[in-house]
């Protein structure tokens, strides 16, 4: 109980140094000592009280102190201790809580660790910050607090769905929010930096680390939420273009295309206009996404609490920070560079620009399909679906021309270039058509497109792969996550072409056997552990080549909330995965049993490292 | 003026977005569509539930009654709280309760009857609940208010005393 | 004569295991594309609900009557509403939808050709 006091207090302190800190800089805008005293000690005392109040909340989840409403409907005492501590951002108070955290951390750095950047951009860059910070005070304390009170308390919790407890997800959401949350800081800086007008180049070597931080951790939410998805729901899939999905791959999209573009802006001061606007939009982005999954609007699997409440006031406040950034911009940066751009249509600008319009493209593809449900129903009140075929009809054969200039746009140079390396670029162009022709070869449909496919991302593998050997470490970082990316490409690819599934109805002792495969269900056993009974079934499978495993995936019923799952059992190897997942029929002593096998599994989730890894390299990279 | 068309234009068109949005928040979220009741009457073979013979239903339904069909199941737990509703309406002689058991177990659905009342003039059986999707059903329990060989309504979930007196005031 | 009769009964028995591997890539290809409706964001196909289970074997029976694949999805629409088909298709409500992001990429192109391109 005086855990959630003291929390809920500190929330009110951290809402009132907000404020102080619009007063301090307002008064002081010009003085770089009170910067260095005041406003900095502000800030990191802004950033410890989030983080007592977040622990606070932790604590009352660990000894289950039902006395907080948000306890009690989001734990319970047989809960593993992982997954009490965990419960505590897996809902939607302590997740905005989570977002405080966040921003309140990430203004705290930034003004500590930017150091040749003017006075005024670092305090009016913490203003804008502490818009969107006091505005998430608000919002958590009159709509979404987690430390109310319930009487008389309670003597057990409601529980949280088992299908979230599980470790992928328990550190999805702190990675994803980091990355997510923390295009914030760009946002604010993006805002200063324009009312100043000190967009340059060494403005943009400033904001990139920041740019590459926040790329990295949303690189690595988006994997775990995948990971998770595969893991815990055992259809075999992993992308399902849910809204929550892709409101998280959203502000990767306009992030990644952000970064491109401030590798541009490090070298010339061209394109300042697009990159404000894409700072912008990757944070507004990001807060859309909020909006869309937390108010109730749209139906998907994440949904959190629907409250039109919550809904109204984050839409709101969404709206406020776009009409700030509009008169911000259009007020502010004058486009001094009157000037014409001539790019040279075989050069790096251009193939930046190229990429950029994809990408732009695959942004609007996803979003006005997550969005236009809404628009549909509000204005003629029909009510459709926009679901996997509509974004793979659209995303997939631009993804061709995509891959090839991302094997050859690298290797242009600067204003003009030729085609270095004519040879290589060619006969690897062949060599990936003839490799994707043989590898086809046995399938009946979809031939031409899988081929083209297949055939453009080999090229970027090899074009990539090559690279490596020619010893230009320049660029080393880029090179590693452009390969990372055909790999994901070609991963997923094969996995959709050579995945295999068996359905079948099977009682213990029965068997299932076909020419390649013959799976036997041997036994059910029964388990108990602190918070399900669970029923196992042994599975033993051998195929044609002589390979046998063994699988026992789980039924479980979960005692609070009463839930049934069924736990897939996942057997991962390099080249594929196998598993078996079972489910009970209605009034029959049978099982259904599903065993499938999935190529290339682990190659997708390492890609996604290997692009990640490629941005790390980039962040530590000191500059030449 | 010309340079200030563009933002003015973004700002409109943000604010078109808004009010969009704005109105999307207050319709009801749940697809629930009500909207879509299709009229007519499916027509389905089954079997009659006590004497195991095979039914068209064609026919069935006469245009001059009222009907209330009715999804249920012995293992649905809402079931067992809405039964206690059909059992008063059944008072009412205006309109025929016809059951559909689902997926269901014959003997288990037996005793659910026997221990809770028998309200169905008839009852059919449906075992894989594809007759249950014909009716365009998602699940149980669900019932089909039909008057003069149409569908009138349709209840999404357990019946309760409010739809009970909604049912009354349509058949009087 | 032996002989003549197992070649016969090869003949016959072959059609079937093809028109099966056939039917199951239909059914496939079907269950994928209906949303399950008692689930959150599942396909019938991913989901095995009561509701998604009824609803593949009402589809196995539609694919043996001989309904092509757009019947059906007809026959689910007619019951259910657009909205149990994940892909949209093509019709006067989602004109937009489809033609919304391709005239983005063109006005993008178009943009990038005329602003940033030297013209030779």
């Amino acid at each position: 109980m005086i855990y959630s006091l003291i929390g809920y207090y500190s929330l009110i302190l951290g809402l009132i140094i907000g404020i102080s800190l619009f007063y301090f800089s307002y008064k002081n805008f010009n003085n770089s000592k009170i910067l260095e005293t005041k406003i900095l000690s502000f800030t990191f005392l802004q950033f410890f009280f989030v983080v007592i109040s977040f622990l606070c909340l932790i604590f009352s989840f660990i000894v289950s102190d039902f006395t907080n409403e948000t306890v009690f409907n989001n734990s319970h005492t047989t809960k593993p201790l992982f997954y009490k501590i965990s419960g505590t951002w897996g809902n939607h108070e302590g997740s905005l809580l989570l977002w405080l955290l966040v921003l309140t951390l990430f203004i705290f750095l930034f003004l500590l660790k930017t150091k040749n950047q003017p006075v005024k951009y670092k305090i009016l860059t913490l203003v804008f910050q502490q818009i969107i910070i006091v505005g998430f005070f608000l919002f958590l304390i009159k709509t979404s607090n987690p430390f109310n009170f319930i009487f008389p308390t309670p003597t057990e919790g409601l529980g949280l769905n088992p299908i979230l407890q599980d470790p992928a997800l328990a550190i999805h959401p702190p990675i994803l929010y980091l990355g997510y949350v923390g295009s914030s800081i760009i946002f604010s800086s993006v805002l200063a930096a324009t009312s100043l007008k000190i967009i340059s180049i060494s403005w943009a070597s400033h904001i990139k680390k920041w740019i590459l931080i926040s790329w990295i951790f949303l690189t690595l939410g988006i994997l775990l939420g995948s990971i998770w998805a595969y893991y815990e729901l055992g259809w075999g899939g992993f992308w399902f273009w849910d809204p929550v999905e892709n409101v998280s791959l959203m502000p990767w999209l306009a992030l990644t295309t952000l970064l491109h573009c401030i590798l541009v802006l490090e070298k010339k001061s061209i394109l300042t206009s697009w990159v404000i606007i894409l700072s912008i939009a990757t944070f507004t982005l990001s807060m859309c996404g909020t909006f869309l999954v937390r108010s109730g609007i749209l139906n998907s699997v994440h949904t959190f609490a629907n409250d039109p409440e919550r809904g109204l006031f984050i839409l709101v406040f969404l709206f406020i920070l776009i009409f700030l950034s509009i008169l911000i911009f259009f007020f502010f940066h004058k486009d001094s560079e009157k000037k014409s751009y001539n790019f040279f249509w075989l050069s790096k600008e251009t193939s930046i620009l190229v990429n950029n319009w994809f990408m732009m493209y695959f942004l609007s593809v996803i979003l006005i399909g997550t969005v236009y449900p809404i628009f549909l129903d509000v204005i003629s009140s029909q009510k459709i679906s926009v679901g996997p075929p509509f974004y793979e009809k659209l995303i997939t054969p631009f993804l061709i021309p995509f891959l090839i200039i991302m094997a050859i746009g690298p290797k242009l140079k600067w204003i003009k270039s030729q085609l270095e390396d004519k040879i290589y670029l060619i006969s690897f162009f062949i060599i990936s058509i003839l490799l994707s022709f043989l590898i086809l070869k046995n399938f009946s449909h979809n031939i031409l497109i899988n081929t083209i496919l297949i055939s453009s991302s080999l090229y970027l593998f090899f074009i990539t792969f090559r690279e490596f050997f020619t010893k230009k470490f320049k660029n080393i970082s880029q090179n590693i996550a452009h390969f990372g990316f055909s790999l994901l490409i070609l991963g997923i690819l094969f996995n959709n072409l050579f995945s295999s599934e068996i359905i079948t109805n099977l009682k213990v002792g029965e068997s299932f056997e076909n020419s390649k495969i013959k799976i036997v269900f041997e036994s059910v056993k029964q388990k108990k552990e602190k918070n399900y009974n669970a029923i196992i079934a042994n599975f033993y499978v051998s195929n044609s080549s002589g390979e046998v495993d063994r699988f026992s995936p789980e039924l479980r019923i979960y005692n609070q909330p009463v839930i049934a799952t069924s736990e897939a059992d996942i057997k991962t190897t390099i080249m594929s995965d196998k598993f078996i997942v079972i489910n009970l029929v209605q009034n029959q002593d049978f099982f259904n049993v599903r065993y499938q096998v999935k190529p290339f599994m682990l190659w997708i989730w390492l890609s996604v490292v290997l692009i990640s890894f490629g941005g790390l390299l980039s962040f530590l990279q000191k500059k030449t | 003026m010309k340079k200030k068309i563009l933002p003015i234009s973004i700002i409109l068109i943000f604010g078109l977005i808004f009010i969009v949005f704005y109105k999307g928040l207050q319709d009801s979220n749940i697809y629930t569509p009500d909207a879509n009741i299709k009229n007519d009457i499916p027509i389905f073979n089954t079997k009659d539930f006590y004497s195991d013979e095979t039914i068209n239903s064609f026919g069935f339904f006469k245009v001059d009654k009222n009907y209330l069909l009715n999804i249920w199941s012995s293992w649905c737990v809402p079931c067992r709280q809405e039964h206690k509703f059909l059992m008063v309406l059944n008072e009412e002689n205006k309109i025929n309760l016809i059951g559909l058991n689902y997926k269901d177990n014959k003997k288990k659905a037996k005793k659910f009857l026997d221990e809770l009342g028998n309200p169905y003039n008839k009852v059919f059986v449906d075992l894989d609940g594809t007759i249950a999707i014909e009716w365009g059903a998602y699940g149980v329990p669900e019932s089909y208010l039909i008057l003069n060989n149409k569908i009138v309504k349709k209840y999404i979930g357990p019946l309760n005393q409010k739809s009970i007196d909604e049912i009354k005031l349509f058949i009087k | 004569m032996k002989f003549l009769n197992i070649i016969l009964i090869v003949f016959l028995f072959f059609p079937v295991c093809y028109s099966k591997a056939e039917e199951q890539d239909k059914r496939n290809k079907i269950t994928k594309n209906l949303r399950c409706l008692v689930c959150q964001g599942q396909s019938v196909y991913d989901s095995d609900s009561e509701f998604a289970n009824s609803l593949k074997i009402l589809v196995d029976e539609k694919i043996k009557e001989g309904f092509s694949e757009k019947q059906i999805y007809d026959y689910f629409k007619e019951k259910y509403g657009d909205w149990i088909l994940y892909d949209p298709g093509i019709n006067k409500n989602t004109y937009v939808l489809w033609l919304l992001p391709l005239l983005i990429f063109l006005i993008g192109g178009a943009i990038i050709y005329k602003k940033f391109i030297k013209k030779i």
